[in-house]
């Protein structure tokens, strides 16, 4: 695997308590290193996507700290922290294309905060980053679809423009939240398959939420389970049982009895 | 054994609400004593109805030999309604983004721009057209400026409401992908937004083609100052061919607005 292990991920003590009182997070301790891919297991509302939007900080903790790369994205302020945004690329369930611009377009919108405003703003991109956003294409079969408006392609078809968007963002972590959850099973087995190649083709770490059991199986190296905001189970998927699964989703915890 | 219809029961009668009854008394009776207030009687039509159907036949025939004199002034009003619109959707497309709760998060500052822009809101055309005029004096400068606030105060509701129910998946994944504030407007709510910008823009221009004829009336420049003039010394004919004019101008331009906005929103 990795040649060195290194942690990419750390998070210490992280707790999150939504403004209404909902407790999202926790005190979670959690090490990821460098080039693995991790697969989230929980039930709807356990907490799998507070998680992951805590990682890049789309929503912030509310105790504790989470190191990327050894370096404090809780602290992180302006520009450093859109500095280590950068090193994370995120897919969302939704893919959250925007709609109406074309595949290109989109896919270059991965690079913007390699730029100054300025250029983006007149659309300025170099010749290497459209080539570059072009390549990204071909890696998810969409080369044909370059100029073709986003809403035009079909749901598995958008998800692997979102692939392609993180590919160009070049990061060394990439979080799903559950990537699959609105495709049929075909089209999730095809978008899992393009994110284990940036796994293995580009060494970038994974994280993903899944809702599905089978696909979490098929793909997952680790499994980490959530419930009601607490890691619940954290190994290797070779060593996982199935039981364990079935416990997660019956809102049990791996060894102890829940009510 | 299932319920027979026997054991169904009867739909309940809806309760008589003896307030709506009061309320109904309460406002037909004010529409009669505003009626005696203001005097408004339907027989001041009728009394003078030959004066406008003289007045009305007078118009039916146009002085065509004014036309000449019309058309300069009537394309200094279209260049008024351009120029106004321009610059008042310029002016309200930056604003609404920092009302759009999108987009700025600051509650303080959202509050208070919406405050001063729900004053602007509530100044009529006319009266800025008069506020133009004493301070810029009389001439098209101050329609234009009179028709820029006046286009303000029309679209920038209807833009930073655009802007309000954008789809924000797009504004997650550029903070995702670490964009700052201005590029996550340039590549996430301007795509969303444009096409209707755009068409309310047009339909503010519309609606200054057709204010604007009116602005001269007070000095404000356009085809309104002959308007006034032709009506003052009762010179129907000629009031005739201006508001043929005007009619045939403003239905051709909503005409061609109108069609552009559909293929717009296609």
């Amino acid at each position: 695997m990795a040649d060195s292990v290194k942690p990419m991920i750390e998070l210490k003590n992280v707790s999150k308590v939504y403004d209404n009182g909902t407790v999202g997070l926790k005190d979670i301790n959690l090490t990821i290193n460098k080039g693995e891919f991790v697969v989230v297991v929980g039930l709807s509302g356990a907490g799998k996507s507070t998680l992951l939007r805590s990682i890049n900080r789309l929503h912030n903790i509310t105790k504790g700290d989470i190191l990327i790369d050894g370096e404090s994205i809780t602290k992180a302020k302006g520009k450093n922290l859109r500095l280590i945004r950068r090193n994370i690329g995120m897919i969302f369930q939704n893919f959250n294309l925007v709609k109406r611009s074309s595949v290109l377009r989109n896919v270059l919108t991965g690079r913007v905060a390699y730029y100054p405003t300025w250029k983006t703003t007149f659309n300025l991109f170099t010749k290497e980053d459209k080539q570059k956003a072009y390549e990204a294409l071909q890696q998810v079969d969409l080369a044909n679809k370059v100029y073709t408006r986003a809403d035009e392609l079909s749901g598995g078809q958008q998800q692997r423009v979102a692939i392609a968007r993180v590919l160009t963002q070049d990061p060394k972590i990439i979080l799903a939240d559950e990537p699959t959850a609105s495709l049929d099973p075909q089209t999730s087995k095809r978008v899992m398959e393009d994110l284990k190649m940036l796994n293995k083709k580009y060494g970038m770490t994974v994280v993903a939420n899944l809702h599905s059991v089978e696909l979490a199986r098929q793909f997952g190296e680790r499994v980490i389970g959530i419930h009601a905001g607490q890691v619940v189970y954290d190994g290797k998927m070779s060593d996982t049982p199935e039981s364990v699964f079935t416990d997660i989703y019956n809102g049990g915890d791996g060894n102890k009895e829940e009510e | 054994m299932s319920k027979t219809d026997h054991d169904l029961m009867n739909l309940p009668k809806k309760k008589f609400n003896f307030m709506n009854l009061v309320w109904l008394v309460i406002l037909v009776a004010g529409l009669f004593v505003s009626i005696n207030e203001t005097n408004t009687h339907i027989s001041v039509l009728f009394e003078n109805f030959s004066q406008f159907a003289d007045i009305f036949v007078q118009m039916l025939n146009p002085d065509w030999s004014y036309l000449s004199a019309v058309i300069p002034l009537l394309l200094e009003t279209i260049k008024m309604a351009v120029l106004g619109t321009a610059i008042g959707s310029i002016i309200a497309f930056i604003y609404s983004l920092f009302i759009a709760r999108n987009i700025v998060k600051n509650k303080a500052v959202t509050g208070i721009l919406r405050f001063i822009m729900n004053i602007v809101r509530t100044v009529p055309d006319l009266l800025l057209g008069a506020i133009f005029v004493a301070i810029v004096g009389i001439g098209p400068v101050a329609g234009i400026l009179a028709l820029a606030v006046f286009t303000f105060g029309v679209v920038v509701k209807l833009f930073y409401e655009a802007i309000e129910t954008i789809d924000p998946g797009p504004i997650e994944a550029l903070t995702a992908v670490g964009a700052n504030k201005l590029q996550i407007i340039w590549f996430a709510v301007l795509p969303q937004i444009m096409t209707y910008f755009i068409s309310y823009v047009l339909y503010a221009f519309e609606i200054n083609v057709r204010a604007s004829t009116v602005l001269g009336y007070i000095g404000a420049g356009g085809i309104g100052l002959y308007l006034q003039q032709t009506l003052q010394v009762f010179d129907y004919a000629k009031t005739g061919t201006i508001i043929i004019v005007i009619i045939i101008v403003v239905v051709i331009i909503d005409y061609i607005s109108s069609k552009s906005r559909e293929a717009l929103m296609r």
